[in-house]
């Protein structure tokens, strides 16, 4: 009984604390986590610092002019030739290509699935174009190499070389056609149903409501699926390191080989690059200026996606 | 109503010109679906291709005939009689040297048959057909090979079988196999999993549940989805310059001791691939938590629990099958990419198995690369038979990612 | 009822009911809707009103499991009948939204779009004028049709929601809460226009806004639930709009309209 009792008079007389208390456990798990949130931006800096660093070292070299760089079309840095429009117009080439093929495409097939395709359709077709953006970009060079270069040689004869940018840009239109085709189907989807009804009720087919009223609503998101399609063919290394030539060419012609920037970088870097020489300066330049065109690309992608999600929310 | 408003098609005229408008709209449908149907013939062609690739009619000649070195068929030869034939013949420094990579005495008799056939014998391919025309032209191959090459063997062969999966490289296209390519593969992802899977699940964490909506977490947010869009090369430099470069000591091994090695090991790769799906990851295990329903949190908040009690014992374990999802699909990416570990430095003939962070190293893809941009169409037929155990093995990976994620969709 | 071509009446039901799968929203609606008049449909919320509505231009065929059983009668055509078209149905009865939903295109073109799919022959021109007038926006907006209409207040997509289907020249205006969203004053203002717009169209409206359907409508159709508990809506009674309000026939409806509901 007597025990009892201080225990209740303990509990209704000690005084009641709220204050906040130190938790350093809390604390230590809250600062590891927010490294670890840090981190991404820390990969960021590095890139363009290590890129950056490089590339001034290419830049700062003497042989290295403006002149140069923008007004010749010559690129073989290991004997002094700096002019980067070969490999500047092969990946525009390669690009344009990869976006001619995968844009309309991708937009129908688009069309197709959120428009037409009954939900049973969809399940099954939607996985097919899952696979294809599944596929290693190597085994699209594979691709591009055995079979769209015969193919292609079929068809237009003996001027088109076993390298050649017009193959390894279509096959990269292929690659990239699932992501403009799911990013369209996302902004078409997200164009309200009161759009579509309103249309309806003027006597419009359904054709005429997808095609006029529910795509031009949805531009703003196709048109952030171009700009990241875009910005993933520049990047795209190994289709056009494998089928669109090896070494620098300053030609506008898609059936000759012709090197990327990022199949340039490659196969330097692949052979015996030994560190601080100009080569192996050359290839940071390229890197960074890989890296800002692409974020540039990516960041009025993004922005152009959020205002897009605003106007409809 | 009013006659001066102008006027629509009315009875017929109506009918007219609807049908019209259905005209056009159902040939802008066909449009559309042919564009799914280009998709779907091109995933098929390209399947096509590789299966076409990897089987097929082979001509080949021995260049030294078995008959010099055994009287029985070779197939016959049991694996003593094996070995005392290549004791006999090999060089002995040829011979040391093997004995150095794997004693000879343990060695399989498949091992053995394949080292006659390489070293002694030697095969020397011809012409390769492919399955198609091996299966459509058959005669016509046969008479062709009859005629082109009168010395030669004409065989159906599997490009792939167990032996290419279990061989090491070889410079014969007919030796080669992808063992050491596929262990360097796990290797390398093994290794990128354990780098990015803690880090990007907790900046996950405390971006969801941490992070209020200030500056600097907008600016962590928006960096990531960027970061998602760097081109997968440009990681390779990065990784070349950081990894392999300037943690030279760290990732050659050598501050643990092991020498005559450089920068170019299995760690560089993985850690420069572990930075490429970090932003994948982070994203993924995002959409995993954002899941959770708050209902859970409050009612641990309700009891008294503090915010990583909460994260700990409730948010994450819930979380978990969206996390893994999402590891194993950063898991198939960083199995399939190809172009960062050429710039950190793949080797490109290896035949030894990696052993270790420190070891030099190549990978399926790599390997796939190499033997595409060959100019003799035998190693076109392994890169295909590269390929398919490629594509099975990422195939596995997704229907394991789509299977966890299916099961456990439901809950909520 | 044997007068089936009644020319006094714009649009008729017969034996109505309208299904999702196998439930019945509605069930055994009957009415004659006169020509140039207004006429509203109240009743609680979840009875059945919008489907009614919608079931008058086929709307409610974006519903995959929805159908009709019964009839509605449009210059004695079935709409539901096997051979017509519901692009041809919508083309004759408009349909203004609860939520302005103007396209994302110019003012003008919001107005043209509808024509130009339609086969209009005529002065656009004019007809964007005379539209806009008659859904009294014309002052307003003459100065910026090539404006977005997404520049235009909540009331005033509204009135170019109703200018853009006056321009079909439907012979059927459906409204479905079309104030519900907007101020007091935009909602006046589309009640004035309301008054304008029935010398030249029938108008069928829906409203939870009992003073609403007293101050516009000339008839009115209180729809309830059935009392049998099938959650299947149902009209109750349909007359002209000064009965329902003063001397309504059914309990329900007394209950509902002085607000004893429930």
């Amino acid at each position: 009984m007597k025990q009892e009792n201080t225990i209740m008079e303990n509990q209704n007389f000690r005084p009641l604390d709220l204050r906040k208390k130190i938790r350093p456990g809390e604390s230590i798990i809250q600062s590891l986590l927010f490294v670890s949130g840090v981190l991404s931006i820390f990969i960021t800096v590095a890139i363009v610092y290590e890129l950056g660093k490089e590339a001034l070292l290419f830049f700062n070299n003497p042989d290295v002019t403006f002149a140069k760089f923008f007004g010749t079309t010559r690129w073989q840095p290991g004997v002094g030739l700096f002019g980067i429009w070969p490999l500047v117009t092969s990946t525009l080439i390669t690009s344009a290509i990869a976006i001619f093929v995968s844009l309309p495409l991708g937009l129908a097939t688009a069309l197709f699935l959120s428009e037409y395709a009954s939900p049973k359709a969809r399940s099954v077709l939607k996985p097919i174009l899952e696979i294809l953006a599944g596929i290693p970009t190597v085994v699209y060079g594979y691709f591009a190499l055995l079979f769209m270069t015969p193919l292609l040689q079929k068809i237009f004869g003996e001027g088109v070389e076993v390298y050649n940018m017009a193959s390894a840009g279509i096959v990269m239109g292929i690659m990239i056609l699932p992501l403009i085709s799911s990013m369209s189907e996302d902004a078409l989807s997200a164009v309200p149903r009161a759009l579509r009804e309103g249309a309806y009720a003027m006597g419009a087919t359904k054709f005429e409501t997808s095609l006029q009223v529910v795509l031009p609503a949805a531009l703003s998101g196709i048109g952030a699926a171009l700009i990241i399609g875009i910005s993933r063919a520049v990047g795209e290394t190994m289709i056009v390191a494998v089928a669109a030539g090896a070494g620098p060419n300053f030609t506008f012609n898609p059936f000759q080989a012709a090197e990327t920037m990022t199949g340039h970088i490659a196969r330097i870097s692949g052979g015996d690059l030994s560190y601080n020489t100009i080569d192996y300066t050359s290839l940071f330049a390229i890197a960074l200026m890989l890296f800002l065109v692409t974020l540039i690309l990516n960041l009025v992608s993004q922005t152009i996606i959020n205002k897009f999600r605003q106007r409809y929310e | 109503m009013n006659p001066n408003r102008g006027h629509y098609p009315e009875g017929e005229a109506l009918h007219r010109s609807l049908n019209g408008r259905y005209r056009s709209a159902s040939i802008w449908q066909a449009l559309f679906f042919s564009a799914l149907v280009v998709a779907i013939l091109s995933l098929a062609a390209l399947l096509y291709n590789v299966m076409d690739g990897a089987f097929g009619y082979v001509a080949f000649e021995y260049k030294n005939d078995p008959s010099e070195f055994t009287a029985k068929p070779l197939d016959d030869l049991n694996k003593q009689e094996l070995l005392d034939i290549l004791t006999a013949n090999l060089s002995s420094g040829a011979f040391k040297k093997l004995e150095n990579d794997k004693a000879m005495e343990k060695r399989s008799r498949p091992d053995l048959y394949t080292l006659v056939l390489e070293r002694l014998i030697q095969i020397d391919t011809k012409q390769t057909w492919s399955m198609t025309d091996s299966i459509l032209h058959s005669k016509d191959i046969k008479a062709e090979a009859a005629a082109k090459y009168p010395k030669a063997k004409l065989e159906f062969r599997s490009w792939l079988t167990p032996v290419f999966l279990t061989t090491p490289m070889s410079s014969k296209a007919e030796f080669a196999g992808v063992r050491t390519a596929i262990l360097g593969s796990l290797w390398m992802v093994g290794i990128a999993i354990l780098f990015a899977l803690p880090i990007g699940t907790g900046a996950a964490v405390y971006l969801q549940e941490y992070a209020n909506k200030n500056f600097i977490n907008r600016v962590i947010q928006t960096n990531i989805n960027n970061l998602a869009g760097v081109p997968s090369i440009v990681y390779g430099m990065l990784g070349l310059a950081i990894f392999v470069r300037a943690l030279e000591p760290l990732t050659s091994g050598s501050l643990f001791g092991v020498t005559d090695a450089n920068g170019r090991t299995i760690l560089s790769a993985g850690l420069t691939m572990g930075t490429l799906v970090l932003p994948l990851i982070i994203i993924n295990a995002q959409e995993a938590i954002k899941a959770v329903p708050d209902s859970l949190r409050q009612a641990a908040f309700g009891v008294g629990a503090t915010r990583w009690q909460t994260v700990w014992h409730h948010v994450l374990p819930n979380a978990l099958p969206g996390i893994l999802t999402g590891s194993i699909l950063a898991v198939s990416r960083a199995i399939g990419e190809t172009a960062p570990l050429i710039v950190v430095g793949a080797s490109t003939f290896i035949s030894i198995d990696p052993d270790g962070p420190f070891s030099k190293f190549t990978a399926l893809p790599i390997q796939i690369y190499q033997w595409t941009t060959r100019a003799q169409s035998e190693f076109h037929a392994i890169a295909a038979g590269a390929i398919i155990v490629l594509l099975v093995l990422l195939l596995t990976l997704n229907a394991t990612a789509i299977l966890l994620r299916n099961r456990f969709q439901k809950k909520y | 009822m044997q007068n089936i071509q009644s020319p006094e009446y714009a649009i008729e039901t017969k034996n109505l009911f309208i299904f999702y799968g196998s439930f019945a929203a509605v069930s055994e609606v009957n009415m004659k809707i006169e020509k140039q008049k207004i006429t509203a449909i109240i009743g609680p919320s979840g009875c059945g009103k919008s489907t009614l509505l919608r079931a008058f231009n086929r709307m409610n065929d974006f519903v995959p499991s929805s159908y009709v059983t019964g009839e509605i009668l449009l210059h004695g055509q079935n709409l539901y009948g096997k051979d017509i078209d519901p692009v041809e149905v919508r083309r004759k009865i408009g349909m203004v939204f609860q939520k302005p939903n103007p396209f994302p295109k110019s003012i003008y073109e919001n107005i043209t779009w509808g024509a130009r799919i339609n086969g209009f022959k005529g002065n656009m021109d004019e007809l964007v004028e005379q539209s806009l007038r008659g859904a009294a926006l014309w002052d307003e907006v003459k100065d910026k049709l090539r404006k977005s209409a997404y520049e235009l207040s909540g009331g005033q997509q509204q009135r170019l929601c109703i200018a853009r289907t006056i321009a079909i020249q439907p012979d059927i205006i459906l409204m479905d809460e079309p104030a519900s969203a907007l101020d007091p004053i935009s909602t006046l203002r589309i009640e004035e226009l309301m008054q304008e717009l029935k010398k030249n169209y029938t108008i069928i409206i829906v409203t939870h806004n009992m003073q609403q359907a007293a101050r516009v409508s000339d008839y009115t159709a209180m729809m309830m639930l059935e009392k049998d508990g099938s959650r299947s809506g149902t009209v109750i009674e349909f007359s002209e709009t000064k009965r329902i309000f003063t001397n309504p026939k059914d309990k329900r409806t007394e209950d509902y309209v002085t607000g004893r509901f429930g």
